[in-house]
């Protein structure tokens, strides 16, 4: 368990979390959200106003007991986002940069074998201005990993590839943490790369962890409007909270009554936030054999309708609805067979395990 | 010729150098990594030889060093040492004289290894030491390079601090540009000549094998990429 617990003012931080052992996690947030600085703390590299960093039980910070390890006692890894090779050394010369406590054929041996590792061994005596991206990445890698770390943090340590890599070297990743089953941090913007990469997700924002728990978990139920737009729920809207029963909650919103499956509990009357993800507002054709199976049903007119390559994003705006317009993601055939277009009438479909109330 | 001058010039240059170059890298080091407030004071305090005119940077010296100032009179009591008109002073004015020489280089080098190189290094293992010693050193040391050859050319040329704080003693002070202004005065241009001359081409051999090294790196390092 990595617990860090962080409060500092430049740049702002106020967390508070436990991260799974021997799992990867994954800091999301927008840029100037305090990523970086998180993970620059638990690295010993940023020294905060208040922290309790510890790793399985061992405190690495302690500012009330006045516990500070520099970040050359930590036993971590570390791979930025410009992987910061040392310049004036060879690759393997930089991997063995983090052994120097071993003799030096060992230092060696085993430098080389780091490289093998990542699959690079080739490339020894190469100077990091004679490799690419993605080999550059994985000298970065081997010798993050040289000194067989408890704690591997990567700060966007896939940013500056290019696709094809970046989705080699994502696969690689999760390799060696089954292999080593390392703790790793992962800070990431990319939200799909998390999803991809991490088993828990944290969502930051101005220093403040908006929400975190295991990813999938996260990624279908945001705590929060802030988590959902971080998450890119592009429909956000408000209803008023009508009541509970047994099979979820009733929500009016406009002069239509929606159903969601939740566990948010509000009182009656009160205004509520929520959203719903844009693949998840269907469009119903004439005569489907069980339209109440799909939910909430609603009339409505598309306003606009944009190709985003293999999905088409058209947005409606649903009568008798609260006003807000609501974006739903669309296969290109679909559009094309029921004839969808600027103006056109529709009839969408809510579904109550789709809506999702924030609190 | 006057050999002695040469020798005397040599010795005063090749002692600047030893001296300096360490605290000059030290200092560089600090102050390109220090967030101390009073920084650009430090950093005008260094670079003020630069700037000073010889003889206020002289009369200062024997001001100070003088026998009746209290550093001369505490150097003549423990030490039995005089630093005005004698060699040691000579040594110590050119110290502080070159002060600017040995540092700013230096400092430039180290402002341009990056924090990100050494954090990488912390998160290597390597404690501040070796962060110093594996890590920035040699990455600045093209700075370090410029810095010594600066120093040790500057000293080798040194005339009116030199002049002011050692006199023309023969032997003991007479470096060789003193030596070359004392046989301008003497109305001996041929020995001035050869003198100046001789001069010429060891600050210019000094130079070039200066700049020759940090060409046979920057080539060493583009061979290994």
């Amino acid at each position: 368990m990595l617990t860090v617990s962080l409060e500092h003012d430049h740049p702002k931080l106020a967390l508070d979390s436990q991260l799974p052992r021997g799992q990867v996690s994954a800091i999301v947030g927008p840029s100037g959200s305090g990523k970086t600085s998180v993970l620059r703390a638990v690295a010993g590299l940023l020294s905060t106003r208040s922290a309790r960093i510890s790793l399985e039980g061992n405190t690495w910070a302690d500012t009330e007991r006045g516990v500070f390890l520099p970040a050359y006692q930590r036993p971590l890894g570390f791979v930025g986002q410009r992987y910061a090779l040392f310049p004036h050394l060879s690759a393997v010369a930089n991997v063995a940069a983090a052994l120097v406590h071993l003799p030096g054929a060992e230092r060696q041996r085993e430098a080389q074998a780091g490289l093998d590792a990542v699959g690079i061994g080739g490339l020894a005596s190469r100077s990091p201005s004679a490799l690419s991206g993605g080999q550059c990445q994985r000298v970065a890698m081997a010798r993050a990993l040289a000194r067989k770390p408890r704690l591997l943090l990567l700060d966007e340590p896939f940013s500056a590839l290019d696709r094809s890599t970046r989705k080699r070297l994502h696969v690689e990743l999760k390799r060696l943490q089954a292999g080593l089953g390392m703790t790793v941090v992962l800070v990431t913007h990319d939200l799909d790369e998390a999803a991809q990469l991490s088993q828990t997700l944290c969502l930051l924002r101005r220093g403040r962890m908006l929400q975190y728990g295991p990813t999938p978990e996260v990624l279908r139920q945001p705590a929060s409007v802030e988590a959902a737009r971080l998450m890119d729920f592009s429909n956000l809207a408000k209803a008023e909270w009508v009541g509970t029963d047994r099979e979820g909650a009733t929500l009016r919103w406009g002069e239509l009554v929606l159903r969601a499956a939740t566990k948010v509990v509000s009182k009656p009357g009160a205004t509520v936030s929520w959203t719903i993800r844009s693949s998840d507002v269907f469009l119903v054709k004439d005569g489907h054999p069980d339209e109440s199976s799909l939910g909430i049903l609603a009339s409505a007119r598309a306003t606009e309708v944009i190709s985003m390559g293999g999905s088409v994003l058209v947005t409606v705006s649903v009568d008798h609805s609260g006003g807000e317009p609501l974006r739903m993601r669309l296969r290109p055939g679909a559009v094309h067979r029921h004839g969808v277009h600027v103006g056109c009438r529709l009839r969408i479909a809510l579904h109550p395990e789709a809506v999702i109330v924030l609190a | 010729m006057d050999w002695s001058a040469l020798s005397l010039s040599l010795e005063l240059a090749v002692w600047t150098l030893a001296l300096l170059l360490p605290v000059g890298i030290l200092i560089g080091r600090w102050l390109a990594r220090t967030e101390v407030r009073g920084r650009p004071l430090l950093q005008a305090i260094c670079a003020l030889p630069l700037v000073l005119p010889p003889t206020v940077v002289g009369y200062y010296l024997l001001t100070f060093m003088g026998a009746r100032s209290p550093l001369g009179t505490a150097l003549d009591a423990w030490f039995g040492l005089s630093l005005v008109f004698s060699f040691p002073g000579l040594v110590f004015a050119s110290l502080l004289v070159n002060l600017p020489f040995a540092v700013l280089p230096v400092q430039r080098a180290f402002e341009g290894v990056s924090q990100e190189l050494h954090d990488a290094a912390a998160c290597c293992g390597m404690n501040p030491w070796q962060v110093f010693a594996r890590i920035e050193l040699p990455l600045a040391w093209p700075g370090v390079l410029s810095a010594a050859v600066l120093t040790f050319g500057h000293t080798l040329g040194e005339f009116g601090v030199v002049l002011m704080v050692g006199g023309n003693i023969p032997g003991e002070t007479r470096t060789l540009s003193i030596a070359i202004f004392d046989r301008i005065q003497a109305f001996d241009p041929g020995a001035a000549g050869r003198m100046a001359a001789l001069l010429l081409l060891i600050s210019l051999v000094t130079v070039a094998l200066g700049y020759g090294a940090l060409e046979g790196r920057a080539r060493r390092g583009a061979g290994q990429g």
